[in-house]
């Protein structure tokens, strides 16, 4: 089987480039935005989070830790919930060429992890300021962006076939959402909730990812999940991460023939 | 001259079936008489296509004709790979290229520059492949000069012409053109036939759909009517042309004949025929229509019978009445036939039939008479209501 074919290249690329042709359209600072953005939502929560709330304080470099933790917690978000309605989305084109019905959801995806890796400039930038010095771990978080990455495309597979028949999956996502962004522990640090709690958060996957990320990238403070619960356990995350990609693969291949008609 | 050339085969689809399972609550709204609505394990089913097989050489054009709702628009889109068949499967020798419709993914905020490697992408080529297509298609179009503006700032026309030079110059093995004469403007089918004319001469593979006969017998070598979800007659395309022709015209006079059924009233018997003498509600140009007229005895002695043709929009084409003939009073009789030589332009028409006992005086009206319809034969053509026997001379 031959996936990274020339054609399929070139309707990726031309379906990422649209993408982000499109998005910033009209307006003065353009593509200028996509840094900005992120730095803006940064400034905020930093303020919030360091001035107001202090939940940090025990953690060096919490600003970096917390910012961290939202970069890759907003990727998750937008890969998953613009990955779902990906599908319907290009309902017109997937009705009149025959493109194969995966690209839609990668090309979502790809979208997604550029505007994490310019986020991830603006975390580097600010990761400096705040006195952080580049080390060796650094190297090893792309792998941790390798895992999210697989496992987004994994649910917005899932969910991007299961969105052509059953249209409320967009509103349980989003509350699932809004669940997981408190039980993924990127506003607080992990540390906070009571120790005997600690170890179900893992039960997230997505804990794991960020918690090393952090543990690489910004202060060995970070709770892991083989600190907790021993090595062995790291393969629980990864376990998941290839569960979800082969339940992913078998249900998009069967859905994505009916795709056309059921749009 | 035999032709010993070996045959090859570009696509080949064996026992094509589709179904379509229809959500309930839809099912209710979907009265489509001429698909198979069978209720299956609480779904409904639509069968559209029911064992469709054929092939398609290399250097063939084949027309796929068939009414709406016949089931070719599914099929072709099965050829295309965007539907997948139930049952069934579709062999392919080379590349395939769809145009199921013009500029598949433009987006009006790109450059048109942008737009055509983006169209050129979702219709299966590379980009080194669009970029050694890009000037031809450009110049084709005519639009170099306006390649780096906003497709939303082009004219329609330009923006039908940049699609277009996309679809012609994108060169594949296989073609397939879904109704694509059906948009735009006289200038521009010109140009398509024009393309098909090329097309025809470099034994490009096309598959066509078209509900235009004339297409189809001009250019296909090769043609299939589907009916029903089936393939009722292929091969010849001057034969599947005439084959069209007569469905429509069954359905026509089916539809006519159903309205004629409500009529009541008067005691005039109408009928409309052709020449042969076979009933008949629907004519070309031209043709000779019989309208036969019967009264039972009760009416008494007849001086006359008039008949009027009116247009369905209500304007009297012409009155006639038998007393200007030969037949001076049709006294003892009691029926008359007069033949009407068709020359009055392509639309629906009915009869309103006096009987008179004497000039002036009428004895029986069928007011709301048999219906007809008379189409274009291609040939004959003017404008207005009627064509008057006219001579052209010069000196």
């Amino acid at each position: 089987m031959q996936y990274i074919t020339k054609k399929n290249r070139a309707i990726l690329r031309e379906m990422v480039a649209t993408d982000f042709k499109v998005r910033y359209q009209g307006s003065i600072l353009g593509y200028l935005w996509s840094v900005l953005k992120p730095l803006f939502l940064f400034a905020i929560l930093y303020v919030v989070f360091t001035y107001v709330f202090k939940v940090g304080n025990s953690i060096p470099h919490y600003p970096v830790y917390l910012l961290l933790g939202i970069v890759l917690w907003n990727f998750f978000t937008e890969a998953t919930m613009v990955g779902a309605s990906s599908v319907v989305a290009h309902g017109d084109l997937l009705r009149k060429v025959s493109i194969p019905r995966y690209l839609v959801v990668i090309a979502s995806s790809m979208s997604a992890l550029i505007n994490l890796s310019l986020s991830l400039i603006v975390v580097i930038i600010i990761a400096l300021f705040n006195g952080l010095r580049p080390e060796v771990g650094w190297l090893m978080i792309p792998f941790i962006i390798l895992e999210v990455f697989a496992f987004s495309l994994a649910v917005a597979f899932i969910l991007s076939a299961a969105y052509v028949k059953y249209r409320d999956i967009t509103y349980i996502w989003e509350i699932v959402l809004q669940a997981g962004f408190y039980a993924s522990a990127i506003l607080f640090p992990l540390q906070l909730v009571p120790a005997q709690y600690q170890k179900w958060f893992f039960l997230n996957p997505l804990v794991q990812m960020v918690q090393d990320a952090r543990y690489l990238g910004v202060t060995h403070d970070s709770v892991t999940i083989w600190s907790k619960l021993g090595v062995p356990y790291t393969l629980y995350p990864f376990v998941v991460v290839v569960v979800m990609a082969i339940t992913a693969k078998l249900y998009f291949k069967k859905q994505s023939k009916l795709f056309a008609e059921n749009i | 001259m035999q032709n010993i050339e070996t045959k090859q085969i570009a696509l080949a689809a064996h026992d094509i079936h589709k179904e379509f399972v229809l959500p309930q609550h839809k099912s209710t709204s979907v009265k489509q008489a001429f698909v198979n609505i069978v209720s299956k394990n609480g779904k409904t089913i639509q069968k559209v296509l029911d064992g469709v097989s054929f092939e398609v050489n290399k250097g063939d054009f084949l027309g796929i004709v068939g009414r709406n709702g016949s089931g070719k628009s599914t099929l072709l889109k099965i050829l295309a790979g965007v539907y997948a068949p139930t049952i069934g499967q579709v062999d392919l020798h080379g590349g395939l290229t769809p145009f199921i419709e013009l500029g598949v993914g433009f987006n009006p905020e790109l450059s048109g520059r942008d737009n055509v490697f983006l169209n050129g992408a979702l219709l299966g080529f590379s980009r080194a492949e669009m970029e050694t297509m890009y000037d031809e298609i450009v110049d084709f179009a005519e639009l170099g000069p306006f390649m780096d503006q906003k497709l939303k700032n082009y004219s329609s026309g330009m923006q039908v012409r940049l699609a277009f030079s996309i679809a012609i110059k994108a060169h594949n093995e296989i073609l397939i053109f879904d109704e694509v004469l059906a948009v735009g403007d006289e200038a521009f089918q010109r140009k398509c036939l024009d393309v098909f004319e090329y097309y025809k001469a470099t034994r490009q593979t096309v598959i066509l759909v078209t509900h235009d006969m004339e297409t189809v017998k001009k250019f296909c070598n090769k043609a299939i009517l589907i009916d029903g979800g089936k393939i009722t007659q292929m091969g010849d395309p001057r034969a599947v042309a005439n084959a069209y022709s007569e469905l429509n015209q069954l359905q026509i006079d089916k539809e006519t004949s159903k309205k004629n059924k409500r009529r009541t009233g008067s005691r005039l018997v109408v009928q409309t025929l052709n020449a042969r003498r076979e009933h008949r509600e629907s004519f070309v140009l031209g043709d000779t229509m019989v309208a036969r007229v019967e009264w039972p005895a009760e009416l008494g002695k007849l001086e006359s019978i008039g008949i009027n043709i009116f247009k369905e929009s209500g304007e009297h084409v012409t009155g006639i009445n038998s007393r200007f003939g030969p037949l001076k009073n049709l006294r003892d009789r009691h029926e008359v036939e007069v033949e009407i030589k068709l020359d009055i332009t392509k639309g629906k028409y009915y009869l309103l039939v006096e009987a008179f006992r004497k000039e002036g005086e009428v004895v029986e009206t069928l007011l709301d008479g048999p219906r007809f319809t008379v189409a274009h034969n291609g040939k004959l053509d003017w404008s207005g209501l009627v064509n008057l026997d006219h001579v052209w001379t010069t000196d």
